[in-house]
């Protein structure tokens, strides 16, 4: 079975009746969604990981059974027992499968908001078939309303794509960062393969032939593939839209860039070496030519192997082996409870998409601006509203104003993986830092702000504005964008557009 | 004749189910190998299959008390 791609110029015309957003790229995810068969678009549209609207909603937790890895990313230190930071492949408690299923039903029963179940490691879990099978087995058995997923590197995923399918297993995500073995090499050190370590060219090319076989195995199987790609300047940064090409075209539904993560104090060969991480910047663009409109996966929060919670917060502490083993869940009648309340966020999120899809309708009706697009900042703990203190957000979702209407554009972290200092290795302050993230916006929207950041963003160029609190996010920000406007703050306006004009 | 992993292991379970003597086990606060049952892979693979997997370098010594992986080896970080 092939798998429709999305960026594909056919399955845009097939779908080309969209829904009201459709010039106005809004920021909401009907446009994204409209493109998606039906069977593909029910899968998706409540999961976090898929559906920026659903993320403000429903949360996810991976459980860490997969400790074993069967290969070396350069991005990767192996001693992965840090509990400050948030990151993949960090954990802090390695379960058995007996207390993962333990786990993730204490976290259903007390968080019903729950619904994604994901392995994936913090090793890889397909090199702990056991461990992660049984996992699977036993959680579709006993909690069958929590959809299952898992990630790999895809060495072992020939092997595993039968199992795959019998545990009913319908989102599995493929970490491809190339299918060149000689830019493979500058990120694979080895792999392990039957009873030996390869290392170089060699084994890069074993590991991208796997890959793409299980990519294959997985479509022809129907089940839904995400691939998710590690950007490294310099490395393989030219080589994605050719990654992009080939996953896509092999059925892939997603293409996810992730930033690199490479400080020196996590140990990593990146790290260590100085190799950089992209700006935000390099990773938009990049983005943007891999993923064209299907911008889904912008919020992705790059969650470590044993986050819970909604994205971008980890509840993991209030679940450990010792908490949750005086806990008494009869799951049965959470499923009862989780049901009814699904089904009002289900409302609630109907409701929200029609008063978008209506509001765009309306916004187009009205004269067009000819302005310039503006980059904006927004603080918000959730449920799509301006909500947050500038001072307690930990990141900062970024959207774009421009006379087409509101997108979102991706989430920055404030705290750059920090934890609880106030100043940080270089010097600076976490309110310098956090001013640096927001490079290039010029404005960031919160519920409230303290005198001392004011005085900075304003010195920085980026307007403070507390004057939306509580209201949605997309209103506030073309409210922004129109006063921005009225105050002649956006005339100057590229040369190609004012001829038009 | 045996191997040994000693205190720079993570713990990652890499190696336990690759060894075809089942020789390795989980143990606090790092795994350990029964050196009587340890055969050092002879007859199976040419190769240490524990050391061959261990994503650490200097976490298994051979016979002799070396490093089978020494530093720099594995990560490619200059030691």
């Amino acid at each position: 079975m092939q798998l429709p791609v999305l960026n594909d110029a056919s399955s845009h015309a097939e779908h080309g009746k969209k829904g009201g957003c459709e010039a106005s790229s809004c920021g909401t995810t009907e446009t994204q969604m409209d493109a998606i068969p039906d069977s593909i678009r029910e899968k998706i549209q409540n999961h976090p990981c898929y559906s920026e609207d659903a993320h403000h909603y429903f949360a996810r937790m991976h459980v860490a059974v997969a400790p074993a890895c069967n290969i070396q990313c350069h991005y990767c230190n192996r001693k992965y027992d840090c509990s400050n930071e948030s990151r993949p492949g960090v954990v802090s408690e390695l379960l058995t499968p007996d207390q993962a299923v333990k786990k993730t039903m204490a976290v259903a029963a007390n968080i019903p908001q729950m619904t994604v179940l994901g392995i994936a490691g913090p090793g890889d879990p397909l090199a702990n078939p056991e461990r992660t099978f049984e996992t699977f087995r036993r959680l579709s058995e006993e909690a069958p309303d929590i959809k299952l997923c898992v990630s790999t590197n895809g060495l072992a995923l020939p092997d595993a794509v039968e199992e795959l399918a019998k545990h009913n297993i319908d989102h599995v995500t493929i970490t491809i960062n190339c299918v060149d073995p000689e830019i493979g090499a500058k990120i694979y050190p080895w792999i392990f393969w039957k009873n030996r370590r390869i290392t170089g060219v060699k084994g890069a090319k074993i590991l991208i032939e796997q890959q793409q076989k299980g990519l294959e195995m997985l479509i022809a199987k129907g089940i839904l593939v995400k691939v998710n790609s590690v950007m490294i300047p310099g490395v393989n940064d030219q080589h994605l839209a050719e990654v992009s090409r080939v996953v896509k075209a092999k059925g892939a539904f997603l293409h996810n860039v992730m930033p690199l993560i490479s400080e020196p104090e996590h140990g990593t060969f990146y790290g260590v070496m100085g190799q950089r991480g992209p700006t935000p910047e390099e990773l938009q663009d990049l983005q943007d030519s891999c993923s064209g409109d299907m911008n889904m996966m912008r919020h992705c929060r790059q969650c470590r192997a044993d986050a819970v919670g909604m994205l971008g917060e980890d509840r993991g502490d209030e679940f450990s082996l010792d908490k949750i083993e005086d806990m008494d869940i009869d799951y049965p009648a959470a499923m009862e409870k989780r049901k009814v309340i699904h089904q009002a966020i289900q409302a609630e999120m109907d409701s929200k998409r029609l008063e978008k899809t209506a509001k765009a309708e309306q916004q187009k009706q009205q004269p067009k601006l000819i302005t310039r697009p503006v980059l904006m900042a927004v603080a918000t703990s959730g449920q799509g509203v301006i909500n947050l203190h500038f001072g307690h957000a930990k990141e900062f979702l970024i959207y774009e104003a421009s006379p087409e209407g509101v997108r979102f554009i991706s989430h920055r972290k404030a705290d750059q993986y920090c934890g609880g200092d106030s100043t940080c290795g270089d010097g600076e302050s976490t309110l310098q830092l956090t001013i640096r993230a927001l490079a290039g916006c010029e404005a960031v929207l919160c519920s409230k702000i303290g005198y001392e950041p004011w005085e900075m963003l304003e010195a920085a160029g980026i307007a403070p504005n507390g004057e939306h609190a509580l209201e949605p996010i997309e209103e506030a920000v073309l409210a922004v964008y129109k006063e921005m406007a009225v105050a002649g703050k956006l005339d100057d306006v590229p040369e190609s557009v004012r001829a038009v004009a | 004749m045996a191997v040994k992993i000693i205190e720079s292991c993570v713990n990652c379970f890499a190696c336990a189910p690759v060894c075809p003597s089942k020789a390795i086990y989980e143990a606090k606060p790092h795994f350990l190998v029964d050196s009587k049952k340890c055969t050092e892979c002879e007859g199976d693979f040419p190769v240490f299959q524990c050391a061959s997997i261990c994503p650490i370098e200097g976490a298994i010594l051979d016979s002799l008390g070396l490093a089978i992986n020494p530093p720099g080896s594995l990560t490619g970080i200059p030691p």
